[in-house]
C-alpha cells in the first residue's frame, strides 16, 4: 500500500497535517500550510481551524511538534484559527488556489 | 442512554480513571499522540489496526473483538470510556462498535483530548499493564448498522443526514480539508439527503453542544423529522459515528443507523442516483 492510498482509508488528521509528498497529485492541490510560533519556540500543543463564511468549520488538524500545520482546501479565501493551551487564540485570513502552497505563520 | 449516562467530563475520568472496573481508552487513527502522551491510566486502540478487518473492508467479527478485549484486558463487566484526538470522530466510532457487540456500558469523555490538551491537564507515556480477561461479545446488532441497499432503499423515506463539509456534500471536494483530494470516486451526496455537518454538533474545544442546541440543530435549522428512522453516513464513517452518537445516545431517538460504508462506498457504487449542489 503506497502512502497516498493510507491517507484514504481514514478521515483522521494526523499532527501537523499530512505531508504533501503522499499527496497523490500534490501539484494539483489548494495547500494552506503554515507553523505557530511563542516568540521564536513553536507551539506543539494547539490545534489549527480553517474556517469558511460565518466561521462555518471546515478543517482542523493538531499543530505538529514544529508548531506545523497543513490543509487541502477548495480554492478560495478561508479564515485559519489556532486554538492553544491557556485560552490562546489567533486568527488570520487564507487564500487557497490550486498548484499553490500558501504559507502563513502565526503567532500566538 | 441520555447525556448524562452516555458522557463524563475531565474531572470524573481525572477521579475515576484508576477505579476498579474503569477502563480508559484512547482510540485514534494516528496513534503517536497516545505514544507521546495519553491520560493517566488509559490504554490504547488504533482505529485501523486493531478495529479494521486486515483484508476485506469490514470490522473484524466477534471473533475478533473478543480478542481485543481480552488481550486489552477489558471484560465485559467493565465501565469504558473512551477518548481521542479529531474531536472524538474515532472514539465515538468505537464507542458505536462497543454497542454493535453488546457492550453496553460505555461512555466517552466530552471533549476528548483536544479539551484535556487545551487545558494542560496531565499526560503520561506510562503504559498501564491489564491483565487479559476471556472476553464475550454479542453478534453485530443490525439495529445499528446501515448497508448499501438499505441506504438506497431509504431515498425519499427515512432520513438520510449527510454528515460531511458543505463543500463535500455538494461535490466540490472529496475528503475534508485537512486530507488530500482523490480523484477516485464521484463527488456530490445522496438525493433526498440533509447536509448537518458533524462540526455543527460540536463546540470549538469538542464538547458537544447542549440538547436544546442539538435539538434546533437537527429538527429546526436542518428539517429532519424525527418521527422517521434515520440513516448518518458521511465518508467512511467515523465522523457519522459521531452525529450517530449525538442523534441515538444523547437526543435518545431510538431508530438511527450509522451506514460506515459511506460516501467512498456509496460514491463508488455505478448506477446509483447522485446530487450534486446544495440539498433540495
Amino acid at each position: 500500500m503506497t502512502e497516498a492510498n493510507q491517507t484514504a482509508d481514514g478521515c483522521g488528521a494526523p499532527a501537523g497535517g499530512v505531508p504533501v509528498a503522499t499527496a497523490a497529485n500534490a501539484g494539483d492541490q489548494a495547500v494552506v500550510e503554515g507553523r505557530v510560533v511563542r516568540g521564536d519556540a513553536p507551539v506543539s500543543t494547539g490545534y489549527a481551524r480553517l474556517l469558511g463564511t460565518g466561521d462555518e468549520f471546515v478543517a482542523e488538524v493538531p499543530l505538529g511538534d514544529d508548531g506545523g500545520f497543513r490543509f487541502f482546501a477548495a480554492p478560495g479565501t478561508w479564515k485559519l484559527r489556532v486554538l492553544a493551551p491557556g485560552g490562546a487564540r489567533a486568527d488570520r485570513s487564507v487564500s487557497a488556489e490550486y498548484g499553490k502552497v500558501t504559507k502563513v505563520e502565526v503567532t500566538v | 442512554m441520555s447525556r448524562s449516562e452516555a458522557l463524563v467530563d475531565a474531572e470524573w475520568v481525572e477521579a475515576h480513571a484508576a477505579d476498579p472496573g474503569i477502563v480508559l481508552v484512547e482510540v485514534d487513527e494516528d496513534t503517536s499522540a497516545y505514544d507521546k502522551g495519553h491520560i493517566p491510566n488509559a490504554i490504547k486502540i488504533d482505529w485501523k489496526k486493531d478495529l479494521q478487518d486486515p483484508v476485506r473492508r469490514d470490522f473484524v467479527d466477534r471473533v475478533g473483538f473478543e480478542k481485543l478485549m481480552s488481550a486489552r484486558g477489558i471484560a465485559g463487566d467493565d465501565t469504558v470510556v473512551l477518548y481521542g484526538g479529531n474531536n472524538n470522530w474515532f472514539a465515538a466510532y468505537a464507542f458505536w462498535y462497543f454497542k454493535l457487540y453488546g457492550h453496553h456500558n460505555v461512555k466517552l469523555l466530552d471533549g476528548g483530548r483536544k479539551k484535556w490538551e487545551l487545558d494542560s491537564r496531565e499526560l503520561t507515556t506510562d503504559v498501564p499493564q491489564r491483565p487479559a480477561t476471556s472476553y464475550q461479545a454479542s453478534e453485530q446488532d443490525a439495529t445499528l448498522r446501515a448497508k448499501r441497499d438499505e441506504v438506497l432503499d431509504a431515498i425519499g423515506k427515512r432520513n438520510l443526514v449527510d454528515v460531511r463539509s458543505p463543500d463535500e456534500f455538494t461535490g466540490r471536494l472529496l475528503a475534508p480539508a485537512h486530507l488530500p483530494q482523490e480523484q477516485a470516486q464521484r463527488g456530490g451526496h445522496i438525493p433526498t439527503a440533509r447536509n448537518v455537518p458533524w462540526s455543527k454538533a460540536a463546540n470549538e474545544d469538542g464538547t458537544f453542544r447542549s440538547d436544546d442546541e442539538l435539538r434546533a440543530l437537527y429538527v429546526d435549522e436542518a428539517g429532519l423529522d424525527f418521527g422517521k428512522d434515520t440513516i448518518a453516513y458521511c465518508r467512511i464513517g467515523e465522523r457519522s459515528a459521531h452525529t450517530w452518537f449525538v442523534l441515538y445516545e444523547l437526543l435518545e431517538q431510538p431508530n438511527v443507523k450509522n451506514y460506515d460504508g459511506s460516501w467512498t462506498e456509496y460514491g463508488s457504487l455505478v448506477g446509483v442516483p447522485i446530487e450534486l449542489g446544495d440539498a433540495r
